[in-house]
């Protein structure tokens, strides 16, 4: 996996290109990369493939399919739908006051953003059911329903449209809305036609990544969300279940679902971030989307 | 936009108040909560045996998986940069899969190569090698989830820096290996250690994977976030809320070396990470904070 070399003779003659390894080298270091990326990566995910086949494509889909299954997967895309809703509406304002206004602590707000994407997942859950379950000082108790899945899921993607806008806000020109409202135009005016179209690319990408992380979501929920059957047991609950009772194929066809469904998103998202790149600062939109993809997987998985 | 004071206000109370009861209100409580009853009890529950061992085999992940994926992630990231391949695409996008699945997933993905029914696992343990629930397995899942971010943060600033320096370097006579330690490194090192932040913030905090190969065994193979799940779960709060204080303290540290690397890239003149922390480092410089 070391792929700047070790023990490489000296160049002799000036290479073009900065670091350049010989060629044996590169074929080394490529093969290395290689090798680490299927034995770490490729081979666990043909495993799950694999396992989630194994009773036949049949059995795939009847897994799939199985009611409790069902209930689960449905429970997981509304939940994650009406979460990423809601991240749209907030995330854009917290964007627009985080960039517009001026308030004393705005440094340490615009830094604590990024925390649940910082915090182990199990300690945001812990948080959250501190706070909303049996014992809340507020005496709402929220634990073990499917409200509780929803908080858990908007701690857990709170950053996600908040960071996608806020780069397209600054970099926004504002002489288009004094322009807009020298001309006559109201402030939901400015903002219906010309503040939130510009920040639209920013919102979708965000929200797409954030319906992303939520449908994966396990660590923050495993506490707070009571895990019941038919209820409040979302699908990375149910392929645990289904690894402990030995249904291993189940849990595996299930996985598969869901790795797909967050596989089309990721790809989706770089592809509608190119498209939304064109006629922008370039690359700026590309960008965001990248950062905000490695940061949201410090603290713990889509 | 010249937005009358009323909704200016409203707008401000709304994303404060909003931020408040979802992100500062619990972090606050899990701190009174820890800290009610004084220093001694979360003290006391984290010097346990138990809770000593988690912390440690939560480092030895760390200490183990950092270095594999940091010196993977620069080598990987030189060959896709300075070298163009038919593959690279494709390595590019395998390197993102951690990121599109579900914790438990790899953990299943584990399970099913390492189990005793799986692909390797009756070989392994054959030769006497236990990968489940112990160390090896738990490695393997850190390694996993926490793969793509040095090849992530250290791709964009080795495209940003050129390579005018290198080839200077080489046509003043220095061999690859001092090019590389002497020019490419150094101007790579912040987007390098944003990637090692990452990297560790990520393994320290793993679940999902990790609660699925590990068999979370007390003493054994517990990690420190499987410790806060289970003496939760087995009604020890004292020690849930210490070990989730060490976990949010790690993580509040994380975001502080984010904006203070960040700011630290800016002030150097060296190349600011393209995937750090430009839109907190700005604004925080409009603040002047």
């Amino acid at each position: 996996m070391d792929a700047h070399p070790a023990s490489v003779p000296p160049v002799s003659a000036a290479p073009r290109a900065g670091i350049r390894l010989p060629g044996l080298g590169v074929g080394l270091g490529r093969g290395m990369v290689v090798l680490y990326l299927s034995l770490m990566v490729m081979l666990p995910l043909a495993a799950v493939l694999d396992e989630s086949l194994s009773g036949g494509v049949g059995a795939f889909w009847d897994s799939v399919t199985g009611a409790q299954s069902m209930a689960a997967l449905k429970l997981t895309v509304i939940c994650s739908l009406i979460v990423v809703a809601i991240n749209a509406v907030f995330g854009t304002i917290i964007a627009w006051v985080l960039v517009r206004d001026e308030f004393p602590g705005k440094g340490a707000v615009n830094a604590l953003i990024d925390l649940p994407f910082a915090l182990p997942t199990i300690v945001a859950g812990l948080t959250l059911l501190t706070l909303y379950g049996a014992d809340s000082p507020f005496g709402l108790d929220i634990a073990f329903t499917r409200v509780a899945i929803v908080v858990a899921l908007c701690f857990i993607t709170l950053p996600f449209v908040t960071r996608a806008v806020q780069p397209l806000l600054m970099e926004m020109d504002q002489q288009m809305e004094e322009a807009a409202t020298s001309l006559g135009a109201g402030g939901f005016t400015v903002f219906r036609r010309i503040i939130f179209p510009n920040l639209l690319p920013g919102i979708i990408a965000g929200v797409m990544l954030a319906f992303a992380r939520a449908l994966g979501e396990y660590g923050s929920l495993i506490l707070i969300s009571g895990n019941i059957p038919f209820d409040t047991e979302v699908s990375s609950v149910f392929i645990r279940s289904q690894i402990e009772s030995g249904n291993v194929a189940g849990a595996s066809a299930v996985s598969v679902v869901l790795l797909a469904i967050a596989l089309a998103l990721l790809i989706g998202v770089s592809f509608f971030a190119r498209m939304g790149d064109r006629g922008r600062e370039p690359g700026i939109l590309s960008r965001t989307v990248n950062r905000v993809i490695a940061r949201s997987q410090i603290g713990g998985g889509p | 936009m010249t937005s009358s004071t009323p909704a200016k206000w409203g707008l401000r109370s709304l994303a404060l108040g909003y931020l408040g009861l979802l992100l500062l209100a619990p972090v606050a409580m899990i701190f009174y909560k820890t800290f009610e009853h004084g220093l001694g009890p979360p003290i006391e529950a984290m010097t346990s045996p138990d809770a000593l061992h988690a912390i440690w085999l939560t480092l030895l992940m760390v200490a183990v998986a950092v270095p594999l994926n940091t010196v993977f992630g620069v080598g990987c990231a030189l060959l896709l940069v300075r070298h163009k391949w038919k593959g690279n695409a494709l390595i590019d996008g395998i390197i993102n899969l951690p990121f599109a699945i579900s914790p438990i997933v790899v953990g299943l993905s584990l399970f099913l190569l390492y189990g005793n029914d799986g692909w390797f696992g009756p070989t392994l343990s054959e030769w006497g090698i236990q990968v489940l629930f112990s160390t090896p397995g738990m490695i393997l899942a850190s390694v996993f989830v926490s793969l793509p971010f040095v090849v992530r943060e250290t791709v964009p600033v080795l495209q940003e820096i050129g390579t005018e320096q290198e080839q200077a370097a080489s046509t003043l006579g220095a061999n690859v290996w001092q090019t590389f330690w002497r020019v490419t490194l150094p101007a790579i090192r912040w987007g390098v250690a944003y990637g090692i932040v990452l990297t560790t913030a990520r393994v320290l905090g793993e679940f999902g994977a990790v609660t699925i190969v590990s068999g979370s065994i007390s003493g054994e193979t517990e990690t420190l976030p499987l410790f806060v799940a289970k003496a939760f779960e087995q009604f020890n709060e004292e020690a849930a809320y210490a070990g989730a204080i060490v976990l949010a303290l790690l993580a509040l540290t994380t975001l502080l070396l984010m904006s203070v690397g960040g700011r630290k890239a800016k002030a150097q003149g060296g190349p600011i990470p393209i995937t750090g922390d430009t839109a907190i480092s700005t604004s925080n410089t409009k603040e002047g904070s």
